[in-house]
């Protein structure tokens, strides 16, 4: 038997899973329609590549992978697109975001699946097919899989972890997916462990959950594996993903390390059995176990088609009269869908209908007394309260001090609070605000690094127009003395006008003298361009009488030659 | 219909400011039956004036701070507070003195810093220092053990209606024990004086012994609900014992016994009810045991070198103020953070 | 008394050294000051204080002028020059806008390059007699492209909040009130009941 490790920290709530599990997994029924958000996974949005219109097969592409971290979107069910853009998405803000909306035919028909035996291909390749199946985290965390099955260069894979911990209260479907679908999840997490090549593969499922441990590790003998089925002790968080390494294994991932770093990877049990339907079956992820429970009369676990309202599948339940909301998620980590129209998604692992029976509104938020109870509980070993105290006073600079981007937001910290503080709330406000101004600050400073290389960038261009003309200009005075002298070479009247400090004038004098003159052409020009253009089309005499003025103003030293006379 | 949209988690434990006050006062209760039987029912009138005074000074504080009086009257604090503080002073203590004591602690120790929650030094400390620099007299007169006086003896003595007589009081036993060595000037030893139980009892006081022994009980039980953590406690305990132990056993006639020391005066009361207030102590577990142990030292340092009768008060005002910086350097390393990454 | 006198003299000398030895070892170039609060200020450039950019601002209030003129920094950024500063906050001496970023309508844009030279950080792409267009993420929104465009093609689009931007709010304190008293967001759908089915 492997030895065990604890993580500090964590809290037992009443686990409420007895409820859903009496029943075997159903298939939910068709929905009216289906809205399946484009965005459903860590990473970039997906592209849409249907149209409204088009007509649509069952797990056909309907969004194309943007980027190497993220994951393409498929049509859970055969129809016609009938809208393409903001619906209302399950997240907390309740705000809109890129859909697709279908309407179903009723036919459900497939495309065409293609098996593909993932042991022939080249690693790559296998990462490639998941990506474009749309296989994601399942535990709720969506990160696209493909991007975890890289190991480490210089570490080996030492362990596997396959989460079937499954440790908020209420949600079930993990359980039942090990139950009945035991089989498929260990060959997922064969698959997982091809890619890998960890030492061990080790299943990690909570002790509450007896009837699973054994029909997994019935499975693994079925499979013919050598992967070890482990029960361990039911405390909330322990299905964190960083919690089930460190029971598993002894091993804690800090913030911001990647756990294949420490030769160790954990995916979840949902997601081994996704990854294996979609490599043996071509069955790209179109629909997930949603486990339907709270306040409905008939808890149980359905197969739900990934964008079927929320209403629509809470009904199956069929939902007391004085259910008032949809919780997604677990009571500790999930949240109220802003409208209970919004769509399941690949994150929806369980729909709890919510009454004010069952979680009581929360009694008014009292002053902190630093009782420490918050930081025995936390599972990070953080210091929540002090993390609070600056979150409220928005001393974001102190809250990183106190390693706010540590905290997980389990909830362990609000749920032992006696001044029921909502301490998760003030972290996120925290977090979310550090990261708005990160970004401000990125976004101000790139503004002033174009702004002052624009500044630069006038002036050198002043500077450059300003040299130009200043060449032009003496160019010309050069012409035009060069004239004057010859003028007064052919013997007309010479006063005795000495010739304005020619010689002597050092060339750096000249240099000024010749900008003095740009900026006077400059200014001419200018007037010039605002003047009347009459002397834009002069006729030859003209202009000649034009230049022997010139050359008589000059003469008579009305007007100062800029150049020296050539001699 | 309107929808709540609080926020994660919906499930939160039976846990309230109340509860855990509650059991405070609970744990309490033995120790004060004990106190009723052993020294008179003085101690409940002083409980009734200090609670009364107590929840009058809150009220009163919360209306000119435009708070709402429901919630902060009902969170118990005041009323551990009135009780700790009808505890550390003398039973027959005059009723004016109490109320004082218990206003000056609700109103200047925690309602001007902010309430509940937000005093740096723990209010009933901070009555008891106040009350011993102001009327140093009254402090040390603590009831005769040779006497036993009724409850309307102890009611008219406390409300001013009888005189206060000097032989119904007498010095505590710390207090007798360092007068009775400097009077002695090296003749009379610790085991000597010790030896007259009308003051001293079994081991440690006559009557505040078993007191003593109360308040571990109820705060041993306060440990095991969770309310407290061993750390404050134990490092109290474990440094009075430390320092009184070692000098015991350098010279036992000028100096008394760890046991003496346990059991004597407010230290059970200090190591288990007051140095483990959170809000005014350490929360850190390695500050905590610092916290503890610096005020365990403290307590026996002012007892015996100092010049007032008890140290508790004193010893924990100090670490109180020492609390951020205790916590600032004693921050726990985090998950994945333990080898000094 | 003189011996007093001498230690005084001798204890004046050696901290008066020491002091002039601190301020050439640890001499600050630049003025800090400035360089801080034009890292509070939103370098937008607009020139809305009535200063020619958000450093010549920067450099004003070091010198005193008020630190209420900056509409972009909103009453937040106010907030943070007053605590910087030391200063009392005042009230923004300008309506405070939401964030936008300036849209072109490309149909109406005769290419005539006169917004390209006012925009001060180069977020406007395009070429004499060729249709221009803003490039939304560079773009700060101080509006000094709106005056100089002949057509009047362009336009201030306010910046709504997506899934993406959205933040978490602050959490209501307030015991008086009975209940919930935390984050009540707005559903843009109908929050209705769910009937039992």
């Amino acid at each position: 038997m492997l030895q065990l490790f604890k993580f500090k920290g964590g809290v037992k709530p009443a686990t409420n899973k007895t409820q859903s599990v009496s029943q075997p997994i159903a298939i939910a029924p068709l929905p009216s329609h289906v809205a399946v958000p484009l965005h459903q996974s860590i990473g970039g949005t997906p592209r849409p590549i249907v149209a409204v219109g088009d007509k649509v097969l069952k797990g056909q592409k309907i969004g194309e992978a943007d980027g190497w971290i993220s994951a393409a979107v498929h049509a859970p069910t055969s129809g016609t697109v009938i809208h393409v853009g903001q619906q209302t998405v399950p997240h907390p803000s309740g705000l809109a975001a890129d859909c697709v909306v279908i309407e179903p035919d009723g036919k459900d028909e497939w495309i065409e699946r293609k098996a593909v035996d993932y042991r022939s291909l080249a690693p790559e390749t296998v990462r490639e097919l998941l990506r474009e199946a749309g296989v994601v985290g399942l535990g709720g965390a969506v990160f696209p899989t493909h991007g975890k099955l890289t190991p480490a260069k210089s570490v080996p894979m030492e362990q596997l972890v396959i989460n079937g911990a499954e440790c908020e209260p209420f949600i079930t479907c993990d359980d039942l997916l090990m139950r009945e679908r035991g089989e498929e999840v260990v060959r997922g997490a064969a698959i997982f462990r091809d890619l890998l090549q960890p030492q061990k593969v080790l299943i990690g499922i909570e002790d509450n959950k007896p009837e699973a441990v054994a029909a997994m590790q019935a499975a693994v003998k079925a499979v013919g594996e050598d992967f070890e089925v482990i029960a361990v002790p039911t405390r909330y968080p322990a299905g964190g993903a960083k919690q089930l390494i460190r029971v598993l294994t002894g091993k804690e991932v800090p913030n911001g390390k990647r756990s294949t770093d420490l030769g160790v990877q954990c995916f979840n049990v949902a997601t081994a059995y996704t990854a294996w339907r979609a490599l043996a079956h071509g069955e790209p992820v179109i629909s997930r176990l949603v486990t339907v429970t709270g306040n409905v009369a008939k808890p149980r676990n359905y197969e739900a088609l990934i964008g079927t309202p929320m209403d629509e599948l809470l009904a199956l339940g069929e939902p007391k009269a004085d259910t008032n909301g949809i919780i997604m998620g677990g009571p500790m980590m999930g949240f109220l869908v802003p409208d209970v129209k919004v769509p399941v998604v690949k994150a929806t692992n369980c729909l709890i209908a919510h009454s004010d029976a069952l979680f009581p509104p929360k009694a008014p938020e009292m002053p902190c007394i630093r009782c420490g109870e918050c930081a025995r509980a936390c599972p990070h070993e953080l210091q929540p309260f002090e993390m609070y105290w600056f979150s409220r006073a928005k001393n974001f600079g102190k809250t990183q001090e106190y390693n706010i981007f540590d905290c997980i937001e389990c909830g362990c910290c609000s749920f032992v609070c006696p001044s029921r503080i909502p301490l998760v709330q003030y972290f996120r406000f925290a977090k979310s605000e550090i990261w708005a101004r990160e970004k401000e600050k990125k976004a101000s400073e790139i503004a002033k690094t174009r702004f002052e290389f624009k500044q630069f960038r006038d002036e050198r261009e002043k500077q450059e127009k300003a040299e130009k003309l200043a060449k032009a200009a003496a160019a010309q005075a050069a012409k035009k003395a060069a004239e004057a002298a010859a003028a007064q070479a052919t013997g007309e009247a010479a006063e005795a006008v000495p010739p304005p400090a020619a010689a002597e004038t050092s060339p750096a004098d000249a240099v000024k003298k010749a900008a003095i003159q740009a900026a006077m052409a400059r200014a001419k020009a200018q007037r010039e361009a605002a003047a009347s253009r009459n002397t834009e089309s002069l006729t030859a005499e003209q202009q000649q009488d034009i230049q022997a003025i010139e050359a008589r103003r000059m003469a008579s030293g009305l007007a100062v030659p800029a150049e020296p006379k050539a001699e | 219909m309107s929808m709540d949209f609080s926020t994660p988690p919906y499930l939160l434990k039976n846990a309230s400011v109340t509860r855990v006050m509650t059991q405070v006062l609970l744990a309490l209760v033995p120790a004060i039956a004990v106190y009723t039987w052993l020294i008179g029912p003085a101690i409940l009138i002083q409980i009734a004036i200090a609670s009364l005074a107590a929840l009058l000074g809150e009220a009163l504080m919360l209306k000119v701070r435009r708070q709402p009086l429901a919630p902060f009257l009902g969170d118990g604090s005041a009323i551990v507070t009135a009780w700790l503080i009808a505890l550390v002073f003398p039973p027959l203590a005059p009723w004016w003195m109490v109320v004082v004591g218990t206003l000056f602690a609700i109103v200047v120790a925690k309602q001007l810093y902010g309430g509940l929650g937000q005093n740096p030094f723990n209010p009933a400390m901070v009555a008891f220092a106040v009350c011993i620099v102001s009327f140093p007299a009254l402090m040390s007169q603590w009831p005769n053990q040779a006497l036993h006086l009724g409850f309307a003896d102890q009611f008219q003595i406390i409300f001013g209606l009888t005189p206060r007589l000097d032989a119904l009081t007498a010095a505590t036993p710390l207090d007798a024990l360092k007068t009775g060595l400097k009077l002695g000037e090296g003749q009379v030893g610790v085991a000597a004086l010790l030896a007259n139980q009308d003051v001293y009892g079994q081991f440690a006081g006559r009557g505040w012994e078993w007191i003593t022994l109360c308040y571990l009980l109820g705060g041993l039980w306060l440990w095991q609900r969770k309310i407290i953590t061993w750390q404050v406690p134990t490092a109290y305990i474990g440094a009075l014992a430390a320092i009184s132990g070692a000098l015991w056993l350098y010279d036992p006639a000028q100096f008394a016994s760890p046991l003496f020391h346990l059991f004597s005066g407010g230290a059970m009361l200090g190591a288990f009810f007051i140095a483990t207030d959170p809000v005014s102590g350490s929360t850190t577990p390695r500050g905590k045991l610092i916290f503890g142990a610096g005020a365990g030292l403290l307590t026996y340092l002012i007892r015996v070198f100092g010049g007032y009768p008890d140290g508790v008060a004193f010893a924990i005002l100090l670490m109180n103020i020492c609390t951020p910086l205790i916590d600032l350097y004693t921050q726990p390393p985090i998950f994945g953070m333990k080898n000094g990454k | 008394m003189i011996s007093a006198i001498a230690v005084m003299a001798l204890g004046a000398v050696i901290l008066g050294a020491l002091l002039g030895y601190a301020s050439v070892k640890f001499k600050v170039e630049g003025d800090p000051l400035v360089d801080k609060i034009d890292g509070i200020l939103p370098q937008t450039q607009c020139g809305q204080c009535g200063f020619p950019g958000c450093r010549p601002y920067a450099e004003a209030i070091a010198k005193g002028a008020e630190i209420n003129l900056c509409p972009p920094g909103g009453a937040e950024g106010v907030q943070r020059l007053a605590d910087l500063l030391g200063r009392e906050v005042k009230a923004l001496d300008a309506e405070e806008k939401p964030k936008a970023v300036a849209i072109i309508d490309e149909n109406t844009c005769i290419g005539c390059t006169l917004c390209i030279q006012a925009c001060p950080v180069d977020a406007i792409v395009g070429a004499a007699k060729q249709m221009h267009t803003i490039i939304a993420p560079l773009c700060t929104g101080c509006e000094l492209c709106l005056p100089p465009c002949p057509v009047e093609c362009i336009s201030m689009q306010v910046i709504t909040e997506t899934v993406d931007s959205w933040k978490w709010k602050y959490p209501v304190v307030d015991i008086k009130t009975t209940g919930m008293t935390s984050t009540r967001n707005t559903p843009t759908g109908g929050a209705g009941g769910i009937k039992a089915a």
